[in-house]
Formats: structure tokens, C-alpha cells, sequence
């Protein structure tokens, strides 16, 4: 269980990296004639290697199309790309194509990067305030320790999405794609900090008992010394158990932005902004592919709790 | 409140670029938006500890009515969704946590699946497929022809549109509550009292309810305060999706406009929720737990 779930996260890490080397497609290249069209069919009984039928449109208001037999289209290997199609004009859709007639396996792929690089930066500060906050916390102890430990009580009982909603509504709606990437690092880091910095508290609280930090302590080391080479070390354990539970609230969290309208631009491709074609209710029914990044979200989710569940964690409520 | 009304821009935004400076500015007087941020908000908080939370801009009446018929919206969809969640965790948390097996490993990995399709995916898979195969409309909370109806006809028409909200947000938690009352069982069946009445001769099913169960109720009590900000969450997505009428909507619609005082009302209402689940939770656990009802009588 344990090792399925670490190799499938191996697994997304490699892929997101080498997005452009995998998809067949630019993620924003838009094929006008190709709006919604389903996933292509390949067809692997070729003379030489694996060809398919391009799509002709049958209707654009049913989204209808059918497959030109007479003309079949390779597909060429390892050219820059690991696969794609001979045509440049007739793409290879492995996954379909979304409302701007884009490809949406290329988009998923690149939209790992953004969304996975988001939610791993935003881990990274969550755990970096967490520790600090908490560790600075346990070692002063009295009114420093009450206050600190008050405001972060006070964020962990609101209900999280409310608060980054909030955050995120208080900017301007309209940013570009880097403000946005880099705003919601520091929301989501704002949020997630309180959970890092309750348990780390706790264990540096109990740890400065111990005899070896007062041992430090005679030999003449300082209060920060103490707590960055000797305390918080300890608390290793509990960091990358939290960072496996904040990782897939954060991925969750992008998409939920995304989705509502309120993270990343439609042309940035994240997995949320690409579910977000897929909130038109009456188009979900007859193209479900647009569901892929839900897939992706499903499988990342996954895995993590295959990990989590195997050292035998609670789940985390969220 | 005090952020959305720090934001740029404010509602007289809507009134147009060429609306005459007159009016915007007694627009702005109406709703104290021309006063300091501290002023208005202390007028807020007077004013709201009366139950009058001002009026919103955005429906142009007051947003203590608004509110309360969202909180109704979204308490019946977060009590379905907390049924269902206990009616199928609980049960199946009892079966896997005392049992080896098939069936009991089968709804393990059921359950752990559950566990990773968050509320957002849910009601989009069920969206999917209501609208692919049209059992249940797809969103919404009533017809549309059913808003003049009687009573009866309008309970039915919410209860068609329930399940598929309820369910999305339900299947998650479902899961949550069966890993950990899975969990809390399996702990506390290896408990000496346990051995100790299986010696007295109880019978293995009237054992588990009565005695391992209910002291197994102790954990679970304390993750029911927490399912209430969950569900809150959880809530947010789904009414999104679904187009169900409720509090996260129109805090959602609240905070697009800057409509301050809705937010505002929602907010606090919100809070009004969480405090009520942390009550119920520590409630439960009173009438649950024996040695917490002893522990205040001494």
C-alpha cells in the first residue's frame, strides 16, 4: 500500500516535470475546429506504426463529428515530443479537447506543474511559519507562548476556505498569472501554518526539559541555537506527516479558487481552471472528458493517503 | 468585514461610470460608506449585537432575512449529509474495526477511496451523472414551477433535489467517520474490560454494541465538532456546484460584489454554526461518556 502510493507520487512528479517532452500538443494552441471534440481514437494495426482518422464537424451545436476515413494521419514518435501527429492542423487529443478547442492531456500535464508547484511552495512556507511560530512558541513558553498559541487556535477553528476566499477577495480580481501564483502561496500559507505550529509547539515544549538541551544550554549555547540545531529536529517526524496531510488540501484548494472563478486566469492552465469548464452543466453530460483534472486530482489525493494510511496516520478531517 | 472593506473599489462601482457624483455620494452616506473603515465597523458590531445587521447592497434588503433563509438552506443540506454520513461510517466503522475479512477489507478500500474524492469531486461526478441519466435534476433546490405551490408539493420538490448535494457532501465524510470509528473500535476492543465481560460470558454482538462501542464513542464524539467545519467547507464547493441556495453561495456572491454587510452577516453566521457543532459535540460526549458525567459531579 505504502510503496504504491510513493511510487504513483514519483510517478506525477516525473511526469509534471517533463510536461513538455510528454504532450503531444502546446497547452494553449487552440484547434478552432476541433471545440469539444471527443478523444481521438488510435488506431495501432498501421502498415508503418500507429495512425488515426481525423474529426470533420457534423453539427457545431450538438457538438456532433465523425471520423474522415480516406484520409488517416500518423503518428510520428520521439520528435521532440514522445508522440504526436504528423498534420500539425490535425491534433492528436488523447483526452479530448475543451471549450477553446484546446488539448486536454497537454493541459493536464502542464497544469500538474502549476498545480503541484503551487501546493508543494505553499506547503513549503505553511511549514517553514508553522515551525518557526510553533518552536519560538514552546521555547519562550508564558505570555509569548499564550499569545502565539491563542491566534493560532483562533485561524484553525474557522473554516478554512472561508478565510482564503476572504484573503483572496480583498485583491483585485483581475492579476496576472504570476501575482496570482505567488497571492495564493501566501494565503494558503497564512492558512495551513496554525496546524504545523500546534504540534511542533508541543514537542519542543516537552523536548526543552530534556537533559540534553540543558546540557547545551551550560556549554554556552543560545536560545536560537538551541532551537534550530537540536529542537527542532525533533519535531522531523511530525513535519513531513503534516506535509503529506497540507499537500492535497492545497492541491484541493487551487481548484476550488480555480473553479469558482476567483485563482488563476483561464488561459493559465491549472487543474482548477480546467474543471472550471466543466461546471456548465449541460455540456458536463455529453463531454465528460472535460472531468480529466478531477481524475488527476483523484489519483494525487490518492496517493497521498495510500502513504499516509500506511504508517498507520488518522486521516485528516477536511 | 474590515478586509472586503479595505478592497479597492466599492459597490457604487455599479451604479456606473456616468452616474452623477450626487448620487453616488448619497449612496455612499446611506450605507456609512463614507465614514473611516473603524467607525463603520463599530456601528456594525452595535447594530448587529441587536440583530440587525444593515442592509445589503447587493439584493437591496435586509440582510438579516437574507441569511436566515440561506442558513435554513444550507442547515438542511449540511443534516442530511451528517445522517447519511453516520447512518453508513458509523455502522461500517463497527464491522471493520472488530472483524477480518473479505467484506470487511472490501470496505476498507471503499472507504479509502471515498476518502480522496473531496466534496468538489463528488458533486461533480453526481452532476455528471444525473444530468447523463436524469434519476435526479442535476442542480438547484426546488422547479421552477413549484414556487407558487402548497407546502406539501414544495417538500417534495426539495426533497428530489436533496440527495445529490447531500450525497456529495456526505460520501467524504462517510468515510471519515468509518477509518476513524474503524480505528477508535480496534483500540478499544483490545481493552482488559473488554476480555473482562467476553469472561463473563456477554454475547460477542451485545458486547460490541453496548460496551465496546460506546466507549469507543469518546473519539468519535470529539471529530463531530470538527465534521461541523467540514461540512461548512464542504458545504461552500457543493452549493456552488449543485446551485443549491444556501449560506456559502451567498457569501461567495456577497464577497464578488463587496457587499460588506452580507458578508459580514454571512460570516458571522457561520460562526453561529461552528459554536453550535462544538456544543452539540461536547453535548453528545456528556450523555456518551459515563466518567465525563462523573467527573462534573465531583
Amino acid at each position: 500500500m505504502k510503496g504504491a502510493g510513493r511510487a504513483l507520487l514519483v510517478a506525477i512528479v516525473l511526469i509534471a516535470v517533463a510536461a513538455p517532452w510528454l504532450s503531444p500538443n502546446p497547452p494553449d494552441r487552440q484547434f478552432n475546429a476541433y471545440l469539444y471534440a471527443p478523444p481521438t481514437r488510435v488506431h495501432l494495426d498501421g502498415v508503418d506504426g500507429a495512425y488515426f482518422y481525423p474529426l470533420r464537424v457534423v453539427s457545431r451545436l450538438e457538438r456532433r463529428f465523425e471520423e474522415v476515413r480516406d484520409r488517416p494521419v500518423q503518428l510520428v514518435w520521439v520528435d521532440g515530443h514522445l508522440v504526436t501527429s504528423a498534420d500539425g492542423n490535425e491534433p492528436l487529443l488523447l483526452l479530448g479537447a475543451d471549450s477553446y478547442g484546446r488539448d486536454i492531456f497537454s493541459r493536464l500535464l502542464y497544469g500538474a506543474r502549476t498545480s503541484l508547484g503551487l501546493a508543494l511552495l505553499a506547503t513549503l512556507a505553511a511549514m517553514i511559519i508553522g515551525a518557526c511560530v510553533g518552536g519560538i512558541a514552546g521555547y519562550a513558553g508564558g505570555l509569548l507562548d499564550e499569545i502565539l498559541s491563542r491566534l493560532s487556535d483562533f485561524i484553525l477553528v474557522l473554516p478554512a476556505i472561508y478565510v482564503v476566499l476572504a484573503l483572496r477577495s480583498v485583491m483585485p480580481l483581475v492579476l496576472p498569472p504570476r501575482d496570482v501564483f505567488l497571492l495564493l502561496v501566501g494565503i494558503f500559507g497564512l492558512v495551513g501554518w496554525p496546524i504545523v505550529a500546534r504540534g511542533v509547539r508541543g514537542i519542543v515544549a516537552s523536548e526543552r526539559e530534556r537533559e540534553y538541551v540543558a546540557a547545551g544550554r551550560a556549554l554556552g549555547a543560545g536560545p536560537v541555537r538551541l532551537l534550530a540545531f537540536h529542537l527542532l529536529p525533533a519535531t522531523r517526524g511530525y513535519l513531513t506527516t503534516q506535509a503529506t496531510l497540507l499537500l492535497p488540501a492545497f492541491i484541493l484548494a487551487e481548484a476550488t479558487l480555480s473553479y469558482v472563478g476567483l485563482g488563476f486566469p483561464d488561459a493559465v492552465p491549472t487543474w482548477g481552471t480546467m474543471l472550471h469548464d466543466a461546471s456548465n452543466v449541460a455540456l458536463l453530460g455529453d463531454a465528460p472528458w472535460t472531468l480529466a483534472p478531477a481524475a488527476a486530482i483523484f489519483v494525487v489525493v490518492l496517493a497521498v493517503n495510500l502513504v499516509v494510511q500506511g504508517r498507520g496516520e488518522s486521516p485528516l478531517l477536511r | 468585514m474590515l478586509l472586503t472593506r479595505l478592497a479597492p473599489g466599492d459597490i457604487t462601482a455599479n451604479l456606473g461610470a456616468f452616474a452623477p457624483p450626487g448620487e453616488v455620494a448619497r449612496t455612499r452616506a446611506r450605507f456609512d460608506l463614507d465614514r473611516s473603515p473603524v467607525a463603520q465597523w463599530g456601528g456594525w458590531a452595535v447594530r448587529a449585537s441587536r440583530f440587525d445587521f444593515g442592509d445589503s447592497f447587493l439584493y437591496n434588503r435586509p440582510v438579516g432575512a437574507l441569511i436566515r433563509r440561506a442558513a435554513v438552506n444550507t442547515a438542511i443540506l449540511a443534516v442530511a449529509a451528517l445522517a447519511v454520513a453516520t447512518l453508513v461510517g458509523i455502522p461500517l466503522g463497527i464491522l471493520t474495526g472488530s472483524r477480518r475479512g473479505v467484506l470487511p477489507a472490501t470496505v476498507r478500500a471503499v472507504s479509502l477511496v471515498c476518502l480522496s474524492v473531496p466534496p468538489l469531486l463528488t458533486s461533480l461526478f453526481l452532476v455528471f451523472l444525473a444530468s447523463r441519466t436524469g434519476w435526479l435534476p442535476p442542480g438547484g433546490m426546488t422547479s421552477v414551477d413549484v414556487i407558487d405551490a402548497s407546502w406539501s408539493t414544495w417538500m417534495l420538490d426539495v426533497a428530489r433535489h436533496l440527495p445529490l448535494p447531500a450525497l456529495a457532501l456526505a460520501l467524504p465524510l462517510a468515510a471519515t467517520f468509518e477509518r476513524l470509528q474503524a480505528q477508535a473500535m480496534s483500540e478499544t476492543i483490545r481493552q482488559p474490560f473488554v476480555v473482562a465481560a467476553m469472561a463473563r460470558g456477554v454475547a460477542w454482538r451485545q458486547l460490541l454494541v453496548d460496551h465496546a462501542w460506546r466507549a469507543s464513542l469518546r473519539s468519535m464524539c470529539a471529530v463531530y465538532g470538527l465534521a461541523i467545519g467540514a461540512l461548512l467547507s464542504g458545504s461552500f464547493v457543493v452549493e456552488y456546484v449543485t446551485a443549491w441556495p444556501g449560506l456559502g453561495r451567498l457569501m461567495y456572491e456577497a464577497l464578488r460584489a463587496r457587499d460588506i454587510y452580507l458578508v459580514a452577516g454571512c460570516a458571522a453566521m457561520g460562526g453561529v454554526f461552528l459554536a453550535f457543532g462544538s456544543v452539540a459535540a461536547d453535548l453528545l460526549l456528556f450523555a456518551a461518556d459515563p466518567r465525563v458525567r462523573e467527573r462534573q459531579a465531583a
